[in-house]
């Protein structure tokens, strides 16, 4: 058992954080990155893709890297360190993710290669107005027609769904849920862009008869592949939740040692620095979930379960720490200009993309009575003992 | 990074396992299972089952019965223990004066009483608190003056747990009134509970239990060989025995157990003519508990995993803080669960309310000083701001 990371991974963390530093490792950067479409650094998109990072998941005959969720976990956490506004989780975890998982040799080739090299970005079009994290389609349903799948329905919000050059496509066949890959010229396809509150762009995807190219072999209910990946993507974000909760707590920490008030730094009241301490503790323990899931996910252990664990434990987490952060700051922490409420928006947007602290309690107690004591050690975990 | 346990860790995990839940007498481990205070008999025959095994004290030095574990495997050992529902080697022996003495005392004090410390011949008490000196240890003013080759203590103790048992106590004494910081003034004193002008009283607790006491000196002459270490270094002393179980101290393996218990009570429960365990708000309050338990196990696992250069891990000053909020909640999750029938909390023969809901209320109670002990969670809110977030 080791909780340290070897010294490859240290060397990929080093060298990410160096890129992410130098491209917003001022604030400002990122809020000019935002403010203009695609909402993202087209650049430092292509230096991630330089990097390896963008194929890191995937296996090297695919175009990838062949590494695995504790190197996914690295990058989301300095990801999300300096709120880089890269759809590294979106692109490369859910929506490649699931190409990896379900596609045929050629179509991995085809896809993950130039997602990979930075050349084409990937979108997982899944949700659907009226239904939440859900791992199964029910607005978008699909025919063949003439050996051509066709798509009809709307998917919202689409993280990224406007820029994106291969859209990853969620639907209906008979009583299962199907995935195709839909290209971003395809006839019958609107996309309608906009903004979301932390600074990301999503759209609304509308289909009308779309020609799709059915994802991997046959038509097999893919709602576990869906699950599964959502699940890596779970632990991905809550990687990604600790890195912005770090800065965070520091930016807060930094403030109270500097900030003035009644003559004195608002380090002096104790009211403040015990808030500050039990953010500290929130940290840690979600750290400690992470940094477990993405293990658990990395030996093949059972990672729907993971992911709910890390899930409750950084929405609860993210909660906290968000909103302290902004509390501890006083007016300027709900200010645009100044970078707090910034990771605050950040942790309620990944709270809310695949399942929120409730939701994945709710999914854990359907177990709680099965086992007797819960066992976070051995692999693979079960949630049993 | 890696999850496992390696197979040697394993197969320490299951000697372990297999040594607590076949070595140590049921009726002790049902006592402790049903949340019923341990008498004195049993931990004196537990810990002496335990340390002839070489159980007792293994983080202690080789040279007195330790075992020169990693702090991986102290953590299983101690997590093992709990599980099976041992009571724990006298803590004030074990972790505490023990190493002090092993770490502080001369030769002679060492042979003289750390045999006897980790067999539990002698029980010791803790002699620091006082009514003027709890969180704010270093204002104590019970006093030691030398006098020939005695030294005379006078004053009072308090919260002395089980003080009621011991044999002898280990005190911080005032020895240099006039040092500039009132840290550096302060000595460790060891001497018999049966000393002349020693008085114990018995404080009663909420949960009607007779847990702590007051202790009072009134011109105890101890022996000049009694003082463990050198003159007005016991603050020293006191720092390093409070310092030394930081880990233990999260208790999971303890909290594991309550909410396993919980589990199983719940569907003893009805409510509306179904079993509590089926009440969705009931599952995901366990659900919620459990989660935090695993990521406090985790935590305890990052900091043993890591500690290894005998540096403390950052995050250790997380595990006694949530691990005291953990245990308090499971507590209040099994009075939850009895409801009304909590209340029959001191009713014996011609009740027909079990066992384990009458304990419920009075442990609950009793719980609340896991964060008010061994530094309160204000203080460990405190550590945490100062020395790591440096505020």
């Amino acid at each position: 058992m080791d909780f340290q990371y070897d010294s490859e991974q240290n060397d990929l963390r080093e060298a990410v954080r160096g890129l992410l530093q130098r491209a917003y490792g001022d604030p400002e950067a990122r809020r000019r990155t935002v403010a203009t479409d695609p909402g993202f650094d087209e650049k430092t998109w292509a230096r991630l893709a330089e990097m390896g990072v963008l194929g890191l998941p995937f296996a090297e005959d695919d175009g990838g890297m062949g590494a695995g969720p504790i190197e996914v976990g690295i990058v989301a956490e300095e990801i999300g360190r300096v709120l880089a506004p890269e759809p590294f989780v979106e692109a490369v975890v859910l929506a490649g993710g699931l190409v990896a998982a379900v596609g045929t040799a050629a179509q991995r080739q085809a896809v993950l290669g130039p997602l990979s090299e930075g050349a084409s970005v990937l979108a997982l079009a899944h949700a659907e107005p009226g239904t939440r994290w859900s791992p199964s389609a029910s607005g978008v349903t699909a025919t063949e027609d003439g050996g051509t799948w066709r798509l009809t329905g709307v998917k919202e919000p689409v993280l990224n769904g406007a820029r994106a050059d291969v859209l990853v496509v969620s639907a209906v066949v008979g009583d299962g849920t199907a995935l195709f890959l839909v290209r971003g010229d395809a006839e019958g396809l609107t996309r309608t862009g906009y903004r979301t509150h932390d600074g990301g762009r999503a759209a609304n995807v509308t289909l009308t008869g779309t020609p799709a190219e059915l994802l991997g072999a046959g038509t097999a209910d893919r709602s576990a592949d869906v699950e599964r990946a959502q699940a890596l993507a779970r632990i991905a974000y809550g990687n990604e939740a600790v890195g912005a909760m770090e800065t965070a707590l520091r930016t807060t920490a930094e403030y109270l040692k500097t900030r003035k008030q009644f003559g004195v730094t608002l380090n002096r009241f104790q009211a403040l620095t015990f808030r500050a301490a039990d953010m500290y503790v929130s940290v840690e323990l979600a750290r400690s979930t992470a940094l477990w899931a993405s293990m658990v996910a990395d030996t093949g252990g059972d990672v729907v379960a993971a992911g709910d664990r890390v899930r409750l434990q950084t929405s609860r987490a993210g909660r906290h720490v968000g909103k302290e952060a902004i509390q501890l700051h006083g007016g300027i922490g709900v200010t645009a200009e100044y970078s707090i409420g910034h990771y605050t928006s950040r942790l309620t947007a990944i709270d809310h993309v695949l399942g929120d602290g409730d939701w994945a309690a709710a999914r854990l107690a359907e177990t709680v009575d099965s086992y007797p004591t819960v066992d976070p050690l051995g692999a693979p975990y079960t949630g049993a003992p | 990074m890696r999850l496992q346990l390696s197979p040697e860790m394993e197969a320490f995990r299951d000697e372990m396992r297999t040594f607590f839940t076949t070595q140590v007498p049921a009726e002790i481990r049902d006592t402790v299972a049903a949340r019923r205070h341990v008498g004195r008999e049993q931990y004196v025959q537990t810990q002496r089952i335990l340390n002839a095994a070489g159980l007792a004290v293994p983080h202690w030095p080789v040279e007195w019965g330790g075992r020169d574990w990693t702090p991986l495997q102290r953590h299983i050992w101690r997590e093992e223990m709990q599980l099976a529902s041992v009571p724990e080697p006298l803590a004030f022996n074990a972790s505490m004066i023990g190493p002090v003495i092993a770490a502080f005392g001369d030769q002679e004090q060492k042979e003289r009483f750390l045999p006897a410390t980790a067999n539990l011949d002698i029980w010791w008490c803790q002699g620091f608190s006082e009514p003027d000196a709890g969180s704010d240890l270093a204002s104590l003013r019970t006093t030691a003056v030398r006098d020939g080759d005695d030294w005379v203590v006078n004053g009072q103790k308090t919260w002395t747990t089980l003080g009621q048992h011991a044999d002898w106590i280990f005190c911080l004494v005032r020895t240099d009134p006039t040092a500039e910081k009132k840290q550096r003034g302060i000595s460790m004193l060891v001497f018999p509970m049966d000393s002349p002008g020693v008085t114990l009283r018995p404080i009663e607790l909420l949960d009607g239990s007779h847990e702590v006491n007051e202790v009072f000196f009134e011109d105890v002459r101890v022996p000049a060989e009694n003082l463990i270490g050198e003159e007005n270094r016991g603050w020293d002393y006191a720092k390093f025995l409070l310092g030394n179980e930081r880990v233990g101290i999260a208790r999971v393996g303890a909290t594991k157990k309550l909410i396993s218990q919980a589990k199983s009570l719940a569907r003893e429960v009805t409510a509306g003519g179904r079993p509590l365990s089926e009440d969705p708000r009931l599952t995901a309050r366990i659900a919620e508990l459990e989660n935090e338990l695993v990521a406090l196990e985790l935590t305890a696992l990052r900091v043993v995993a890591n500690s290894a250069d005998g540096k403390p891990h950052p995050a250790s000053s997380v595990l006694k803080l949530r691990g005291s909020e953990l245990q308090q909640a499971a507590t209040e999750l099994i009075v939850d669960i009895a409801g009304p029938l909590s209340l029959a909390s001191f009713a014996d023969g011609g009740s027909q309310v079990p066992d384990w809901a009458r304990v419920a209320t009075p442990e609950y109670l009793n719980y609340r000083k896991v964060s008010i002990y061994g530094g309160s969670n204000e203080v460990q809110r405190t550590i945490i701001a100062g020395t790591i977030l440096g505020l």
